[in-house]
């Protein structure tokens, strides 16, 4: 339908039209668009000016609101930075141990031929419920099992295994990286499951077929075809270790140095006065650090998506 | 990388050492904490979970707030997806990415801001909690309805219903709403799994939900956590069976089958919460 130029966002637009239920075809769009204000008002709300705040104000003064690079800078020296360094290296640990024992746990049940079916459901369900159980809970369960005076402990004592005496504790970037592969393992298993799908029974015979062996199978065709599906399930576990904030807080009570424990100490105010604004410069380093991860996770998707479809 | 060569000489039928080697650490380490925290706990430490004190208000308190997060998110999330389904389809791709965001920003740093940008009166009630928990439920509700309406030759149906003369409130009601009903069950059991296991914003919100009842218990009686934690889990697995009960029997029913636990949990486990 054509209307005059001019009329398409007036007020009169619709009265024009001789049949009121056809309006202009921008302000349709406009009127379609409608439909989903509610949504983005909640959205907006609710997570982009939160998001935003912690943004502007991880660049302004706690008590004056004026600009300063006084929280960044903290932010990035001292504590703070150990903070950040731990977090990475314990974001680290935790990401390629059980992204390697994970991809292996899924390659087991994937190939599996006999009994392959059952063991596949089971381990999937089991994966299913070990993946969504963090936080607290399971921050007690190892308190139950691996504390200097727990259970395993004990036993291993037996055996003339001392962990403590060898330096281990539950409550440092070891034990907490062990406590982490309880979800990290699980997770890992159902998000490389679709990528071990996608290789395809027919490049395996086609490769044996020339005469490959194993493991000219896996160097050359079955590992390329798969490295960029792992190294982005590495990234979201990174990304999943390193935002972790439950399952340490409950473990440690709060005495170990990762950035999201030592945001969570500046929020409940236990720290000198004027720093409230460096949790926020904190929190931006996350987001930033986050945000670089989802990018590559991307792009070794679509380089992923190539073969595996 | 040996064992992988191993696997593929003998996968012919044979069932290789390094499977079984695999598949028993890994049983170790997933069912040893276990044991490991039944028996700390003791089994008299179970039946005084629900008669010590707080308990029942922290649970009551969770409760709520799972209620209210439902309600928000069904009021909001039903309607528009399926708007965006007959209206915008153009737009499902950019909701996809904005109902990603709450997966992929650590819970702590959502809180922060919540809590400097949110109103006095809100803070430290529930309230803000049901509020803000839509938007972590946002993620797996957006995508269960979702996959549960793409199951559904949608446009036919609300074609026919339309010309059979139903309205609009009729045709979501009686045709759209009840092929949904897998779609719905599932996002409303992972709706009460993750309030009822919240605990970033919740205990930095001061308000004494069941698992931040967990851990300031544990100052007083660790046996009381420990077996809190027990029962938190079993529920929890309860919760999760029951989505994949309801995947495999309905599903197939209502074409809904890609809404079960696995593209659920790989979807939609929130980044940080654990």
């Amino acid at each position: 339908m054509v209307t005059a130029p001019g009329s398409q966002s007036g007020p009169g637009a619709g009265r024009i039209s001789r049949r009121p239920a056809r309006l202009p075809k921008p302000l349709q769009a406009v009127v379609r668009l409608a439909g989903i204000v509610p949504f983005a008002a909640y959205i907006i709300i609710g997570l982009f000016i939160p998001l935003i705040a912690v943004l502007i104000g991880a660049f302004q003064n706690s008590s004056t609101g004026a600009w300063t690079w006084s929280n960044i800078d903290a932010a990035t020296h001292g504590a703070y930075l150990k903070g950040y360094e731990n977090s990475l290296e314990l974001s680290l640990i935790a990401s390629i141990l059980p992204g390697v024992f994970g991809l292996l746990i899924a390659y087991a049940i994937f190939t599996a031929k006999r009994g392959g079916r059952v063991l596949r459901q089971m381990v999937i369900t089991a994966s299913g419920v070990f993946a969504n159980f963090g936080g607290v809970p399971l921050a007690f369960l190892f308190i139950a099992s691996l504390a200097s005076t727990a259970l395993v402990t004990g036993w291993l004592n037996n055996i003339g295994v001392n962990l403590y005496d060898h330096g281990f504790t539950l409550f440092d970037l070891a034990g907490v990286s062990v406590v982490y592969m309880y979800f990290q393992i699980p997770l890992m298993v159902l998000i490389i499951m679709p990528a071990l799908e996608g290789l395809r029974p027919s490049w395996r015979e086609a490769a044996e077929n020339l005469g490959a062996r194993s493991w000219s199978y896996w160097r050359h065709v079955g590992g390329p075809v798969l490295m960029p599906s792992f190294l982005s399930c590495l990234m979201l576990l990174f990304g999943s270790a390193l935002s972790a904030y439950a399952t340490a807080e409950a473990l440690t009570g709060g005495t170990i140095a990762l950035v999201p424990i030592q945001i969570g100490t500046l929020l409940n105010g236990n720290v000198v006065a004027g720093q409230g604004n460096v949790g926020k410069a904190l929190s931006l380093g996350l987001v930033v650090i986050i945000g670089v991860l989802m990018v590559l996770y991307v792009m070794l998707q679509r380089r992923a998506a190539k073969w595996l479809q | 990388m040996a064992a992988v060569n191993q696997s593929a000489r003998s996968r012919n039928g044979k069932f290789p050492v390094w499977r079984w080697v695999i598949l028993l650490i890994a049983g170790v380490y997933f069912l040893l904490p276990l044991y490991a925290a039944l028996r700390f706990a003791g089994v008299k430490a179970f039946g005084s979970v629900f008669t010590q004190p707080g308990f029942g208000a922290a649970l009551w308190t969770s409760v709520q707030i799972a209620v209210m997060t439902w309600a928000i998110t069904m009021a909001l999330m039903v309607p528009t997806t399926i708007y965006v389904h007959l209206r915008l389809p153009a737009m499902r791709r950019f909701l996809e990415s904005i109902t990603i965001l709450p997966i992929v920003i650590p819970p702590i740093v959502l809180t922060v801001g919540v809590l400097q940008v949110f109103p006095t009166q809100l803070k430290a009630t529930m309230w803000l909690l049901g509020i803000e928990y839509v938007i972590l439920a946002m993620p797996f509700a957006y995508r269960a309805i979702d996959a549960g309406l793409r199951s559904i030759d949608l446009k036919t149906l609300t074609e026919a219903s339309t010309n059979l003369g139903a309205s609009w409130v009729t045709t979501v009601r009686r045709v759209i709403l009840p092929n949904l009903g897998t779609a719905l069950l599932s996002s409303t059991v992972l709706i009460v799994a993750l309030c009822l296991g919240e605990f970033t914003m919740a205990s930095l919100n001061l308000v004494t939900t069941f698992p931040v009842w967990i851990v300031e218990t544990d100052q007083l009686n660790a046996n009381i956590s420990v077996s809190a934690s027990l029962i938190a889990l079993v529920v929890t697995w309860l919760f999760l069976m029951l989505i994949v009960m309801i995947g495999s029997r309905r599903g197939r029913r209502t074409g809904a089958g890609e809404v079960n636990l696995f593209s659920v949990t790989a979807n939609t486990k929130t980044i940080g919460e654990s």
